[in-house]
């Protein structure tokens, strides 16, 4: 019988596939942000030069995001990809009580990550269709329109300022910051996960129970 | 017992069509939408220390070096069919009249950048030098990025408001923007505004130039041509 002193310190918050996902997208996402400033900028467009290369690593980055995402999801885990999901979409009472800045214990997933989620996998869409539309575009005028460079760049601005939070919450908050753990290894520890996202843990099952 | 109050709402799904459907329709209706708010955010933009925020321009290259401009050894030929095949340096091109002009750059992937002003000599001027003969009808513009070329023909090329622009706001030509000289042609989209003009070509021929060979138009009248009807 396992006594609360044996509890183990660390709790397991994402899996294998879940931590893959982020890392495939977190490593292409700032590729096609730093290449696609090059392109960009003007003061970075000359400095750097080289803009068929730059252009190249754009394009083709995107595609290898693409189908390491597609490739993911056929090879791993996805079962718990779909309880994930299903994590990700509802939001309950406690959600929509924290959403108003009114402290309320939250899933394994905060509503704020939630949105995050449904934020991400959106802009992911749409940076891929305005992306395949600009390199279509400057090849058949049927695909050219002249929004698409505004959306792509739109998604890049908003992208940027939601990425700079995400950065913030998971490398400086003092008390956020112990996530990155968690995304790195798998594993949280446990009082942490209780101060933050204490109605996961109440679901868990005890170990060794 | 749950009340429906309690009853989880899936509000994640709702975000995420919500989000997409509006960045899919966005384009059909950004670049409007973006022209009624631009002028609002113009003065904040202004504001901000230049280089920080990209002002509006874009640099497109097609080789991996941009041409560099030696003022000394500079020349501008003008030649093929002319009277006088012409080597001109760049202090011989700043005697040549000035002209100047504020004009709105189109490019044709969908960016614009208003009132530039730019200063350079009319083509009319530039070829009194050459004197092209009564057959040459075109203009072959030959850059030192190769291999960049295109061609206006010289009814576009005399239009009131195309020039050869060797200053842009006031200042030389930077490199990025084609130094030393570019063709400035505001009523077409922006590959036909070739930079680092080094050789000029009179001919009897349009020769589809660098963007032709891949699909875009000859004639690149802006909201007129390459699949824009407005």
């Amino acid at each position: 019988m396992a006594t609360r002193a044996e509890r183990p310190l660390y709790v397991r918050r994402f899996s294998r596939t879940e931590r893959t996902l982020h890392w495939v997208h977190a490593s292409a996402f700032f590729v096609l942000l730093a290449s696609g400033l090059v392109l960009y900028v003007p003061r970075l467009s000359e400095l750097v030069g080289r803009r068929p290369l730059m252009k190249d690593i754009h394009f083709d980055t995107g595609l290898a995001w693409m189908a390491a995402i597609a490739l993911v999801i056929l090879l791993g885990d996805r079962r718990g990809l779909r309880q994930t999901l299903r994590e990700l979409d509802a939001f309950d009472r406690d959600d929509r009580l924290w959403l108003r800045r009114i402290p309320r214990p939250q899933g394994r997933f905060n509503a704020g990550q939630k949105l995050n989620a449904a934020l991400t996998a959106s802009f992911a869409l749409l940076f891929a269709v305005s992306g395949l539309l600009l390199w279509y575009g400057e090849r058949d005028n049927r695909f050219r329109f002249a929004s698409t460079i505004l959306l792509h760049d739109g998604l890049m601005y908003v992208s940027i300022l939601v990425v700079l939070g995400h950065l913030y919450l998971a490398l400086i908050y003092p008390s956020t910051r112990h996530a990155l753990r968690g995304m790195a290894t798998g594993n949280v520890r446990r009082d942490w996960a209780w101060e933050h996202h204490r109605k996961w843990l109440e679901g868990q099952q005890p170990p060794s129970a | 017992m749950s009340s429906p109050a309690d009853e989880p709402k899936l509000y994640g799904r709702r975000a995420f069509l919500g989000v997409s459907a509006l960045g899919l329709s966005s384009l059909f209706w950004g670049k409007s939408a973006w022209d009624a708010v631009n002028g609002a955010v113009t003065p904040l933009r202004d504001a901000l220390p230049a280089g920080l925020v990209p002002s509006g321009w874009r640099i497109y290259t097609i080789s991996g070096h941009m041409p560099t401009f030696q003022r000394a050894t500079w020349r501008l030929r003008i030649e093929g069919l002319v009277e006088k095949p012409t080597s001109l340096s760049y202090a011989d091109l700043l005697k040549l009249p000035r002209a100047e002009q504020v004009s709105t750059f189109h490019c044709v992937t969908g960016w614009t950048v208003k009132n530039v002003h730019w200063a350079g000599v009319r083509f009319r001027d530039l070829l009194a030098v050459a004197q092209p003969g009564i057959e040459g009808t075109v203009l072959q513009f030959i850059s030192a990025e190769v291999p960049y070329t295109d061609t206006l023909t010289l009814r576009q090329a005399e239009l009131h408001d195309a020039m050869l622009a060797y200053e842009m706001n006031g200042q030389p030509l930077k490199r990025e923007h084609g130094a030393p000289v570019r063709v400035v042609i505001p009523e077409m989209y922006g590959y036909k505004n070739v930079k680092w003009v080094e050789r000029i070509v009179v001919t009897d021929q349009v020769t589809p130039g660098y963007w032709e060979q891949n699909g875009y138009d000859v004639d690149a009248w802006v909201g007129r041509s390459n699949g824009y009807t407005s």
